[in-house]
Formats: structure tokens, C-alpha cells, sequence
């Protein structure tokens, strides 16, 4: 039978127990998800790049809204656990209780704060999530000074994200030198070094007295006296596990929540994962240990046997240009060894600690290209005797072999570890390439190595090359589908210059590997297709996804939902009783109304299709197309009809936007609002077209997005009258119609062209405007229709809707 | 064997599929060619999803739910997906779409 799990925190640790159970076992548990975030699991490690502006919230995710809802797991993001009780076994949100079979507890930490006076002033920030990221890199497009409070791993990240984006950085460290716990002084000065000379001031054994401002940081008061400036304060002291659920819900708690190698707590049915726990006497803060608990938790949950243990950690930094590397135990002691090796001229230094003939720590700081064939020697226990003396030049050097770069690759042994975030070693990768893995993107969906920090990818791509060969060459761009080696730009491209006007035309011209493609890229060619010749090819609706080819939404249990259009969101009572006639004759179990104003009716079975299709199309209802890459609603306001504040009629022009655009197929889905005074009630900022109505006339927005990402609109233009609105929003939906890759939303495609080149071409080019306006009204004199009655009326498509022979019947006769 | 008569080629559209209830549960039948029609299970062995509302392409379907793809030939999943659905006989005559009763668990007619 199902169990119900629930997990509070959707982190790093959780995300991969619940890759682990799906995949193992999908049906074993009914999954519901807590996360005091408003977003669901993504790579917390490669903040920094996008602090400092390497990498943009998208390229971490690591599961999308879609992802979730694919896999069936409940989400409750941007909702905080109170409590849970262990007698009645639920667990308490802010908006409302769950029960639950088994509990997972995955908080993670919270930063530490040092409590000194003005530690809550605004302006002090602590580096954890998305949010604190997002408010730095906030604060830093104001430019002026930072202080970051904490020289370790996230400290120093913090601060160079923070110096790269034009802030004058000051480190404020504790101890005598950076990173103490991962690097000897030797290569914590090397560090220092680098910092500088970028523009970092560090200072050590500095402590912290008091942060000064009235009402806001200003400044940091050391205990020494000194005072520095600072319009921002970055805190990062230290993380405390997150054990305040546990602790009132009194499981056993020492500095973490106590579990045993079944990663289970002081109650049996509730466990615990991640930065949150604590296990004989350890508390962890790096990915790779939480992945390994994650592998045994699900597999406790799956009643398999097997055992959490605490292995060596291997930390590196993620600030370009500093390239340093830390394994295993490198204190001093008796019976311990060091070779060391300098190279002042190049800033190199690298250090081995050796004891018992075993290799027990390094620390290197300028090349670490050795560092993952150390690790393997630290971790497997290797006898180094043989070796000892050419030991610190690296595998190269080891058993002849020459000292081409990548043959210190290829010297490593199968065991040999490659991608620390995530246990993959050697021998799985190097399996994987001969299993036909022969790209990176492949190599990360089969094997996990460099799909978490990246920091092993150039190992990975070098074992491409020493596998392959001559066959690997880096890759520029990802093909659309294992189909083909084109990307989707390329394709599209193609099909306009090649005027490839059927989908025969573009796997023989363009060299499809396959027939007749596959889910990826069928779908895709189809709309690009019909997007550009709109009057020589016809849609292919076994080229659409189910939805879209039944015109209804497929649920979990292969029912449909039906949601007829309600026009700008306006409805009339006989419109109401019609559907909730058909509601009450087709047993429909779910009545829901939606966010875009209209009603969705659930659990519809797929036979019934065209029959409630057919009593909606009566009452004079048609498809709301809820299920397309297409328009989906326009939402409005009441506008001048009714609210006092409104300066146009926002119902109307929502109303006739929505009769203008609807059937229109798009890259992706299209969502549109029309407010009838910057009040915005209809929320058309965060639509991917909007509209505010102002006194003088209707400012028309696009690119927002309200759903895993949230974003605000840009300001396309401002125009006078409703007609130019339409005529701009028309022209708008065709130049993302015709230019847009598959299954980006216009806030991802604008990212890539740009609102200025969007502005050259509808806004100031008024006859550009026009024609794809009008090439927008071509193309809707064959796609605007009601598929509902199409599809209901036409008898033979209506079949299609029912069995095509029951054997079960005759049966009885 | 004993073959049934369950309908017309032209009756599933190219690339597309219908489904026939049978004793051993809903099977799919996949025209995946002009000339070509497969049958399979409608169920797919992940989480159930409806297998004959999924995209055809090559001799394979993709289910609808979660992307899983099955040869038809073999019902074997592919890629890294374990599983497998059943196939059954089917026999093309004159355009007539003729299945095996007896795999589909009908007891034969004599
Ligand atoms: C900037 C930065 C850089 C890092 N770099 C590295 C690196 O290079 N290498 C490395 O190995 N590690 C790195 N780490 C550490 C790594 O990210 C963490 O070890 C890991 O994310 C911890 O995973 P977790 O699942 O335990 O917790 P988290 O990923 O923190 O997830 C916990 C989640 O639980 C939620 N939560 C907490 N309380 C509640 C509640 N009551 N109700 C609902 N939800 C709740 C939180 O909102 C959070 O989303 C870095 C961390 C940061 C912040
Ligand atoms: S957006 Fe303005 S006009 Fe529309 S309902 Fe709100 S306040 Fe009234
Ligand atoms: S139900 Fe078929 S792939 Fe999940």
C-alpha cells in the first residue's frame, strides 16, 4: 500500500532522497514536500557563480515546477513547518496539517549570527539562499563598500561574487589566516595573495564589536578600535544545524538531530537528513556526504539494508583564479610526514601529509589538476612506498608514463573518485562513455558527475577524450533531441531558409538520425512548422502532446479537465448552469475555480470528452485551450464599469484581446492581464504580456512570469488608444510566435534577444509592427476555431474519443 | 490461434493509436506505419499512464505521463527506464485488423 511521506525542507539532501525513491520504487510513497523557500530544490553550492554573475537562477534548478508535478509529488514551497506531533502523526504548516506514515526532517542550517549590537540592522545580510543572493546582488548595483564578516569557504565566495560586481570588499576573519579548517597557513597566505591582488582588503584576527547606523548598517567597529564603512555587511560566521522542529517535538538533539547509520531519529518512523543531523559526533556542511546519507535514507524507507559512514571530504573553492584543493587530515603530528613543494615564481604550493606509508592529507593552492588522483590515494588507503619520491609530482610521474596533460587522466584508477558532490568514480564514467555516453549533458543524466558544483567537468570532458579519442570534440550547443545533431535555433533557422514546409522535408534535408523524431523534437518541428507556414502546413496532432491533441488537461489517473473559456473572465448565470449541468450529468468529481478567472472542471472521463464538449458548446462555451502552448486567459479587472479608481475599461479591452488572440498556438503557453489603474488587481506585471491602463492611455508590458520564477514585467511601450494596443500585443505574440525557440515562455526568449532589439522591431518600426500584425491575422484565420466543437461535431474524430472494438462485451452475449 | 476481426487500418489515424478492451485489460493498437499497426498494452508498467495517448514515432511510443519509451516490438523500456509491457499478435488482411483472441484472453469461438 502507499505510504504517505512527508519531508519538511526541500534542499539539496531531500531532493536527492526523492531521486532516489522515484527512482527505485515511484509508487511506493504519496509524497508531499514542505519548504519554507517559495521555490522548489535547486543547486545551493552554485550561488556563488551567480552572485557573481557567472550563472542566472535558471541554470541551477535542479526540479522544475514541471518535474514535480510529473513525478506526483505535493509541493507546499514558500510555506513554513511549525510543527508536527508524533502521537497523532502529522505535521503542521502554516496552512494546514498533513498526516503522515513517515516523516523526513531535511531543515538543513541556519547561518550563524554573531550577536553583537546592530546585528539586525537592515543591511546586515547572511548568505544561505536565493533570497540573501538576490538582496546582495541588490545591494551591490549601488556600488559603495562591503564588509564580509568570515573568511571560510562561504565568506570568501561572498566576497569575490561581491568584488566582481564593482563593491569595494573588506574580509573581516577570526583567525590568523583564511580558511583555516581546510587550509594549512602556507596556502591560506597563497589566498590572501590572490584576494589582494584582485581588490579584496583582508584582515585577520579581526573581531567584530558592533555594526554602527541609525536605521541601517553603515559601519563595522572592530575590537580594536578601527572602524570601516560599510553599506552592506555580509555575516558568514558559521552555520548551526536547523533542529528547532526536532527539539520541541523532543527527538534526541546534541548539536544536531541525533540519527543512527539508518539515518533514522529517536523515532523510528521519523528521519533525518542533510545538515540538520548529527551522527556519531559529526555534523556536515558539504554536499557529498549528504548525497551519500540520502542513498541509504531512501533505501531505509524501501526497507533495503544498507549503512550511512563518514568518509574523508575534499572541499575546493569556487572563486576563478584561485585554484586550491584540500583533502583529508593535514595536521601535524607525531609520526607524520610532509613533502612539500613550492614554486614561488608561479604561486604554486602543494603539501602531502603521509603517515604509515599512507597518504593522509593535501593541501595544494595554484595547481590542483592532481588533486582527485591524492583523494583517491587518501580515501582507498593506498601503500605509497614505492612511490614516495616522485609522489608530489602527480600520477604523471608515476610508472613511466609520459607527461602529456592527459595522461594523468588516464593513470587514475577505475576507483578513483572524479565527481565529489555526488560518489562517482572513475570506472562508472568511464562505463558510461563506452555505454554510448559520449557528451557531458549524457554523462550527468546517467552518472550524476559534474551535475552539481561543476568543479570536475574538465576531468570529465578529459576522460571523454581519453575514451574516445579523436571522436570527442567539445560541444557548442545542445541538439535539440538524440535525433539530430542540429540545435532548435539551427532548425528553426532552416526551415525559413530552406522554405521546409513539412515535417518529411526537415528530416530528410536537415539528416534526422531517426524516421519520424521522437517526443522531444516532433513536437517542436510541428510548431515551428505551423508557426511559419501557416497556410501550407497542417497541424499534426500526433505530433502534440496528449493535451493538446484531446484539447483537455491528462491527470494522474489518465482522466481530463475541461475548462471552457470564460471571455476577460466575464460570466453570465446561464453560462454557470450549463456547466454545472454538465458538471452533475458526467459525474464530474472536482469543481475548481483557477487563478485565470474562469472554472476547471476535473476528472472528466476521456470517453465523455466530446459529450460534455458538446452540452458546453450548446450554452455557447468554447475551449479555453488550459492546455495549450498557446493563449491560455486574459485577466482583468472591473476597470471604469465598477471601481472607483479605474481609468479605462480594462474588462472590455481584456475581452476583446482574448477574442483577437485565443487559438493561437505560441512556443509556449501565453498568459495575459489587462489592470484598469496602476493599482494592477489583475496582476499584469507578472503575465508574459500585460497591460496597465493610465490616464492617458494603456502601458503594455511584457516578460513576466509568476511560477517557479517569479519576475517582473518590462515596459515595452506606452500607446494611446485600445486599437494600437492590440495592434502592438498582436505583433508582439507573432514576432515571439516566429522567433522563439520550443518551450521557452517570452521571459526566457527575451533574456536571450533582448527588450531593445524587441523595441527596434515593434515599437519604433511601425511598418514591421504592422506586417506581423497582420501576418498574426493570417495565421488566426486558420488556427481560430473551437477544436471542442470541431472535434465533438466532426463524427469521425469523435470516435477516436471511444474504444475501437470491446471484446469484453461479446463475452456475455 | 484464433483471430479476431476488430476493425479497419484506416480507422487509427497515422502515428496515432485506438485501444481495444479485452479480458486481459485495454490493449493499445499503434499504427506506426502506412501499412503497419502494433499492439501492446495500454498501461504503462511506471505509474499507469494511458500508453495509446502518447507520441508514436519510429516502432516506439513515449508515454504521456512521464516520458518513458517502449519498444513496441519487444515492450521492453528504454534507456535507463526498467520495464516492460506486453505485446500481442496482430495480423493486417485486406486492410482488416485482425488480433489474436486467444493472447488477448478470449477462449476460442469453437
Ligand atoms: C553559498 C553556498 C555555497 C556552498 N558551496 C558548497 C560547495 O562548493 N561544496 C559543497 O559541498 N557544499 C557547499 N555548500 C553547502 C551545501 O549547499 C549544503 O551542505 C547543502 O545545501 C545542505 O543541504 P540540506 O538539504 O541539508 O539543506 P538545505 O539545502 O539548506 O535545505 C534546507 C531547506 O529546508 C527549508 N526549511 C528549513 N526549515 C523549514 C521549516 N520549518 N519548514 C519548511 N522548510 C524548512 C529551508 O528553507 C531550506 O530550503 C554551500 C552552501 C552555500 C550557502
Ligand atoms: S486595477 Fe485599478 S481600476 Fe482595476 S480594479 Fe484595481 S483599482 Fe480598480
Ligand atoms: S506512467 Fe508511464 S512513464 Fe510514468
Amino acid at each position: 500500500m502507499t505510504q504517505k511521506l512527508v519531508i519538511i525542507g526541500a534542499g539539496m539532501a531531500s531532493g536527492r532522497v526523492i531521486e532516489q525513491l522515484l527512482d527505485a520504487d515511484p509508487s511506493a510513497y504519496d509524497i508531499t514536500l514542505f519548504n519554507a523557500e517559495p521555490r522548489g530544490n535547486y543547486n545551493r553550492i552554485m550561488l556563488s557563480p551567480v552572485l557573481s554573475g557567472d550563472k542566472t537562477y535558471e541554470d541551477i534548478v535542479t526540479h522544475s515546477d514541471d518535474w514535480y508535478e510529473q513525478n506526483g509529488v505535493t509541493c507546499r514551497f514558500g510555506e513554513h513547518v511549525v510543527k508536527f506531533d508524533r502521537e497523532l502523526k502529522v505535521v503542521e504548516g502554516e496552512n494546514g496539517h498533513v498526516p503522515y506514515d513517515k516523516l523526513i526532517i531535511a531543515t538543513g542550517s541556519a547561518p550563524f549570527i554573531i550577536p553583537v549590537p546592530g546585528h539586525d540592522l537592515p543591511g546586515v545580510i547572511t548568505y544561505r539562499d536565493l533570497d540573501d543572493t538576490n538582496a546582495m546582488i541588490e545591494a551591490a548595483a549601488k556600488g559603495g563598500k562591503a564588509v564580509v564578516i568570515g573568511g571560510g569557504l562561504l565568506g570568501l565566495e561572498a566576497a569575490a561574487g561581491l568584488s566582481e560586481r564593482g563593491m569595494d570588499v573588506t574580509v573581516l576573519h577570526l583567525m590568523g589566516h583564511l580558511m583555516e579548517r581546510q587550509l594549512d597557513e602556507a596556502a591560506g597566505y597563497l589566498l590572501r595573495e590572490d584576494l589582494e591582488a584582485r581588490g579584496i582588503t583582508v584582515k585577520t584576527q579581526a573581531s567584530t564589536k558592533a555594526i554602527l547606523g541609525e536605521g541601517r548598517a553603515g559601519a563595522v567597529l572592530l575590537e580594536s578600535g578601527e572602524t570601516l564603512g560599510a553599506d552592506l555587511v555580509v555575516m558568514a560566521v558559521g552555520i548551526r544545524p536547523e533542529t528547532r522542529l526536532a527539539n520541541d517535538a523532543h527527538l534526541t538533539v546534541a548539536r544536531g538531530i541525533e540519527v543512527n547509520a539508518q539515518m533514522q531519529t529517536s523515532d523510528p518512523d521519523i528521519y533525518a537528513v542533510g545538515e540538520c543531523v548529527e551522527f556519531d559526533g559529526h555534523l556536515f556542511g558539504l554536499v557529498a556526504p549528504l548525497y551519500d546519507q540520502a542513498k541509504v535514507l531512501a533505501d531505509s524507507l524501501l526497507d533495503q539494508p544498507n549503512a550511512f559512514a563518514v568518509k574523508e571530504l575534499a572541499t575546493k573553492l569556487k572563486v576563478t583564479g584561485c585554484d586550491l584543493f584540500s583533502a583529508g587530515d593535514f595536521a601535524e603530528g607525531d609520526g607524520r610526514e610532509d613533502i612539500v613543494f613550492r614554486d614561488p615564481a608561479r604561486g604554486i604550493y602543494k603539501r602531502l601529509v603521509i603517515e604509515d606509508d599512507r597518504l593522509v592529507g593535501a593541501v595544494m593552492y595554484g595547481d590542483t589538476a592532481d588533486g582527485s588522483w591524492f583523494f583517491g590515494l587518501i580515501q582507498g588507503g593506498t601503500d605509497i612506498s614505492r612511490m614516495r619520491e616522485t609522489l608530489i609530482f602527480g600520477p604523471a610521474f608515476q610508472g613511466g608514463a609520459s607527461a602529456d596533460p592527459l595522461s594523468a587522466v588516464a593513470a587514475l584508477p577505475p576507483e578513483a573518485e572524479i565527481c565529489g558532490c555526488n560518489g562517482v568514480c572513475k570506472g562508472q564514467i568511464t562505463s558510461a562513455i563506452e555505454g554510448g555516453a559520449t557528451d557531458l549533458g549524457a554523462i550527468r543524466a546517467q552518472t550524476k558527475a559534474s551535475a552539481s558544483c561543476g568543479t570536475c567537468t574538465g576531468l570529465v570532458e578529459q576522460l571523454l577524450s581519453v575514451t574516445l579519442g579523436d571522436d570527442y570534440a567539445v560541444p557548442q550547443a545542445q541538439p535539440v533531441c538524440g535525433c539530430t545533431s542540429h540545435t532548435h535555433e539551427d532548425v528553426r533557422r532552416l526551415i525559413k531558409s530552406q522554405e521546409l514546409k513539412s515535417q518529411a522535408a526537415v528530416w530528410q534535408e536537415l539528416g534526422w538520425t531517426t524516421p519520424n523524431g521522437c517526443h522531444v523534437c516532433r513536437p517542436a518541428v510541428n510548431y515551428y512548422l505551423l508557426a511559419d507556414w501557416p497556410l501550407e502546413y497542417r497541424d499534426d496532432p500526433q505530433s502534440r502532446f496528449v493535451n493538446e491533441r484531446k484539447h483537455a488537461n491528462i491527470q494522474k489517473d489518465g482522466t481530463f479537465s475541461v475548462v471552457p473559456r470564460m471571455w476577460g473572465g466575464i460570466t453570465t448565470p446561464d453560462e454557470l448552469r450549463a456547466i454545472a449541468d454538465a458538471a452533475d450529468k458526467y459525474d464530474v468529481p472536482t469543481v475548481k475555480v483557477t487563478g485565470g478567472q474562469r472554472i476547471d472542471l476535473l476528472g472528466v472521463k476521456g470517453e465523455d470528452l466530446p459529450g460534455i464538449w458538446s452540452d458546453l458548446n450548446r450554452a455557447g462555451l468554447v475551449s479555453g485551450h488550459a492546455y495549450s502552448k498557446g493563449l491560455r486567459t486574459v485577466k482583468t479587472c472591473v476597470g471604469t464599469d465598477h471601481c472607483r479608481f479605474g481609468t479605462q475599461d480594462s474588462t472590455g479591452l481584456g475581452i476583446k484581446l482574448e477574442q483577437h488572440l485565443w487559438g493561437s498556438w505560441t512556443p509556449h503557453k501565453l498568459k495575459l492581464a489587462v489592470s484598469g489603474c496602476p493599482r494592477n488587481c489583475a496582476e499584469a506585471t507578472c503575465k508574459d504580456i500585460g497591460v496597465v491602463c493610465v490616464d492617458s492611455g494603456y502601458e503594455i508590458h511584457v516578460g513576466g512570469a509568476a511560477g517557479m520564477e517569479i519576475k517582473g514585467t518590462e515596459l515595452l511601450c506606452k500607446v494611446e488608444s485600445e486599437d494600437e494596443a492590440i495592434e502592438v500585443i498582436s505583433a508582439m505574440t507573432q514576432i515571439y510566435r516566429e522567433n522563439a525557440k520550443y518551450l521557452d515562455r517570452i521571459y526566457k526568449w527575451l533574456a536571450k534577444v533582448g527588450l531593445d532589439w524587441i523595441k527596434e522591431q515593434i515599437v519604433d518600426d511601425l511598418e514591421n509592427r504592422k506586417a506581423l500584425a497582420d501576418r498574426f491575422t493570417l495565421s488566426q484565420s486558420i488556427y481560430r476555431k473551437d477544436p471542442w466543437a470541431e472535434h465533438a461535431q466532426d463524427s469521425t474524430t469523435r470516435v477516436q474519443y471511444a474504444p475501437l472494438a470491446n471484446l469484453t462485451l461479446e463475452a456475455a452475449e | 490461434m484464433s483471430w479476431i476481426d476488430i476493425g479497419h487500418i484506416s480507422d487509427i489515424p497515422l502515428h496515432g493509436a485506438r485501444v481495444v478492451k479485452t479480458p486481459v485489460g485495454c490493449v493499445a493498437l499503434f499504427r506506426t506505419g502506412e501499412a503497419e499497426v502494433l499492439a501492446a498494452d495500454d498501461r504503462c508498467p511506471h505509474k499507469g499512464g494511458p500508453l495509446s495517448e502518447g507520441i508514436v514515432h519510429g516502432q516506439s511510443v513515449t508515454c504521456p505521463l512521464h516520458n518513458w519509451v517502449f519498444d513496441l516490438n519487444t515492450g521492453v523500456a528504454q534507456g535507463a527506464d526498467a520495464g516492460r509491457i506486453e505485446t500481442y499478435p496482430l495480423h493486417i488482411k485486406a486492410g482488416r485488423l485482425l488480433i489474436d483472441g486467444a493472447a488477448v484472453g478470449k477462449r476460442s469461438a469453437a
